[in-house]
């Protein structure tokens, strides 16, 4: 076999090869007038000068997992920070760091399946670069994107706004994103059905924010990544000066996920989601925000977790749990490791 | 389930309105600390009814000279590490494997057999696997070492730190350290020996022994078994993990046990030396056992200073008693194991325990 089915040193030297893969994979994929002009930098135009502007790099392992894979998770994750911060997400650029060796097939499958998340979440790619780097320089595939997007007027989310009361919600269930990717992981063989819940939230966001009555009340949102709920329930907890009081009970949760996670010693609090936000609404209308979330496909199992606490007093968030009792969720650290037993 | 909660508050209220002192409940094993502290059980407790968290969680009791033996080893190019994941960050004077792993000679296993596929993968170095627990993971231990005689993989070997659960338990109850009431005895290692294996404690030293799952009710549950025992002044041994424990165990997995290993004197991080409380490989398979294929001895090196592991481990203290908890010891910065491992009991107090304000701005 040749080293044609591979990613070459080549291939990011800017000759022949590099042209080939921008106008065999790339450009077919990502498709749009302003990334077919193949300029320096991309024009936009946008429909208003309040924007917001987020970046984020993506070094995922394995690049496969069941339910997604490093290519929507890049444009995935872009899209939801803009969602949450209160944006309309518009474009995206996204920055590739191959390591030398890649299959030129998986190379092709990420690509076609971030060109597909941008298209499920409205946005289009302006603007891309590609390197490639020795082996052993990167792993395999790392992913860059930057994302800007325009504010929704009369949408206003953040810390300050948040007070005693408040109502605390989520939009489906916790922790599948990490869980899916331990189980795809090397050496962790457990038999699973776990799915990441990777997938663009700026649809549901958008259901919530027409809302004309709604509006108004959407005080805060986080989407819950690296640290899962506790770590932006935490987040929340010490830049309000509030504390936050969670129900166990009504902690959205997929059976197998807690089986898994069960198994290897894992609080699913602490555990990455993909596709999940939190939203804190002002109480009075978090029956509506509910029900608004439960009516998208991906609010089906959609909650609302906890309230907030009163303001200044122990900045800490607590969860209520299933039999009576209480405990802190603190803020998690470091990486969990798989228990021995 | 209410209804049992509220039933199994009532058992313990009653036993412990007219005690003269405290009851003490040692829960042996870390995966019920663990479970004990994410359900919020210990607030719902009554107030002289006190658990204390034992020396049931593998890595934590495993003596600082079986770690420094495991980084000696870590620091030959001939040798391959293959351990379980909580063991890595270990610290000891002169580091922790963890910050050996840039050597890519330190692999993290889900189990013996993936150790045995190292072993198979790289036929010029020795693997090593570090092999650390109790009576659940023994039987892999022994299945993998006996598949290597068998199959004469002869880069294979393992150190083994194995223990076993009761003598740990009478040691405790012996040498009258800690006051301890009752046991509730740990879920899987007894799925392996069987609820028959704490007869002993009851008939030696008449305390209570009640076996439970891992699941908040299985927990609250036992607490109340063990409450009207004591409340009738009658101990014995019970399971509410009757789905699972039997009274004699898995007699296959302890057959097993006994083909590959033999009772040895075991050293246990703060209980110090107890007699036949570890497993050591029969002189039949001592090819495959590192500490005598590399001439390792069994040195007993100090804890790591300031660190009282070993109070904590007997029952002495609690976590927030150590000057270094949540200070300068965190999970972040473990200082001594209780912290390292996610079934330590100094990692539970933690992340679950309330703690001041100040230390959770930290
Ligand atoms: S808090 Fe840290 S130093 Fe203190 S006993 Fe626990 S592990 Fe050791």
């Amino acid at each position: 076999m040749g080293g044609n089915d591979k990613i070459l040193l080549a291939h990011g030297g800017g000759g022949r090869l590099t042209q080939q893969l921008i106008d065999e994979y790339i450009v077919p994929a990502f498709s749009n007038a302003s990334l077919n002009d193949l300029g320096d930098a991309a024009s936009l135009d946008l429909s208003s000068n309040k924007i917001c502007f987020t970046t984020d790099s993506y070094v995922v392992k394995p690049l496969f997992f069941a339910g997604a894979d490093i290519g929507k998770l890049a444009v995935c994750g872009t899209v939801n920070d803009l969602a949450v911060s209160g944006a309309k997400p518009f474009a995206i650029s996204m920055g590739l760091i191959i390591e030398e060796g890649l299959e030129l097939a998986a190379f092709k499958t990420i690509i076609e399946s971030a060109a597909t998340a941008a298209r499920a979440a409205g946005v289009f790619i302006a603007a891309g670069d590609t390197k490639v780097v020795e082996h052993g320089s990167a792993d395999k595939l790392f992913i860059n994107t930057s994302g800007i997007g325009t504010r929704i007027p009369g949408l206003d989310v953040g810390f300050s706004r948040i007070a005693q009361g408040d109502v605390i919600l989520i939009n489906g269930s916790i922790g599948d994103h990490g869980m899916a990717i331990l189980a795809g992981r090397e050496g962790l063989r457990f038999e699973s059905n776990i799915q990441s819940d990777c997938a663009p939230l700026n649809g549901i966001i958008q259901t919530l924010y027409e809302d004309d009555c709604l509006r108004p009340a959407i005080k805060f949102m986080r989407d819950a990544t690296r640290g899962g709920v506790a770590a932006v329930l935490n987040e929340i907890a010490r830049s309000a000066d509030v504390s936050i009081e969670i129900e166990e009970t009504k902690l959205p949760i997929n059976p197998a996920v807690l089986a898994a996670a069960e198994m290897l010693g894992f609080d699913l609090l602490n555990v990455a989601n993909e596709g999940k936000f939190i939203a804190i609404v002002q109480k009075e209308f978090a029956q509506k925000a509910l029900e608004i979330m439960r009516s998208h496909p991906l609010g089906k199992d959609a909650a609302i977790i906890g309230q907030v606490g009163p303001q200044g007093d122990e900045t800490i968030v607590e969860l209520a749990t299933a039999i009576g009792g209480r405990r802190i969720i603190q803020m998690p650290y470091g990486r969990e490791l798989p228990r021995i037993c | 389930m209410l209804q049992r909660i509220w039933k199994a508050h009532n058992l313990m209220d009653l036993a412990c309105k007219d005690l003269p002192c405290s009851l003490n409940i040692m829960e042996v094993c870390g995966t019920h600390t663990v479970s004990i502290f994410r359900n919020g059980i210990r607030p719902t407790l009554p107030a002289n009814l006190r658990l204390l968290s034992g020396p049931g969680c593998p890595v934590c009791v495993t003596d600082q000279g079986y770690i420094e033996n495991v980084l000696t080893l870590a620091g030959r190019d001939d040798i391959i590490i293959a351990t379980y994941g909580d063991m890595i960050r270990v610290p000891s004077k002169n580091g922790s494997l963890e910050k050996r792993a840039d050597n890519q000679n330190v692999k993290i296993v889900l189990s013996s057999m993936e150790a045995l596929d190292i072993a198979k993968q790289n036929p010029s170095k020795t693997v090593v696997f570090v092999a650390v627990g109790f009576e659940t993971t023994t039987p892999a231990t022994a299945i993998a070492v006996r598949y290597a005689a068998a199959e004469n993989i002869k880069n294979f070997c393992i150190l083994s730190a194995h223990k076993t659960v009761v003598p740990a338990m009478e040691a405790l109850l012996s040498s009258e350290k800690a006051k301890i009431d009752a046991f509730i005895c740990p879920g899987h290692v007894s799925v392996i020996i069987g609820s028959d294996a704490y007869n002993p404690i009851v008939t030696k030293y008449k305390k209570p022994c009640v076996v439970a799952g891992f699941e908040p009710m299985q927990i609250i549950e036992g607490i109340a078994q063990i409450c009207s025992q004591v409340a009738a002044h009658a101990p014995k041994v019970e399971s509410m993990y009757h789905a699972v424990v039997t009274p004699q165990g898995n007699v296959k997995a302890k057959a097993i046990i006994d083909e590959m290993f033999e009772p040895a004197d075991g050293v246990w991080r703060g209980i110090g030396v107890i007699k036949n409380s570890a497993l050591v490989l029969r002189d039949k398979f001592s090819e495959f056992d590192a500490a005598k294929r590399f001439g390792l001895s069994d040195g007993h090196p100090e804890d790591m200073p300031g660190c009282h592991c070993g109070e904590v481990l007997c029952g002495l203290i609690d976590p927030p008693q150590c000057k270094l908890f949540a200070t300068t010891c965190n999970p972040d910065n473990p200082i001594g194991p209780c912290m390292v491992s996610s079934e330590g009991a100094c990692s539970a107090w933690f992340k679950y325990g309330r703690r001041k304000k100040r230390e959770n701005k930290q």
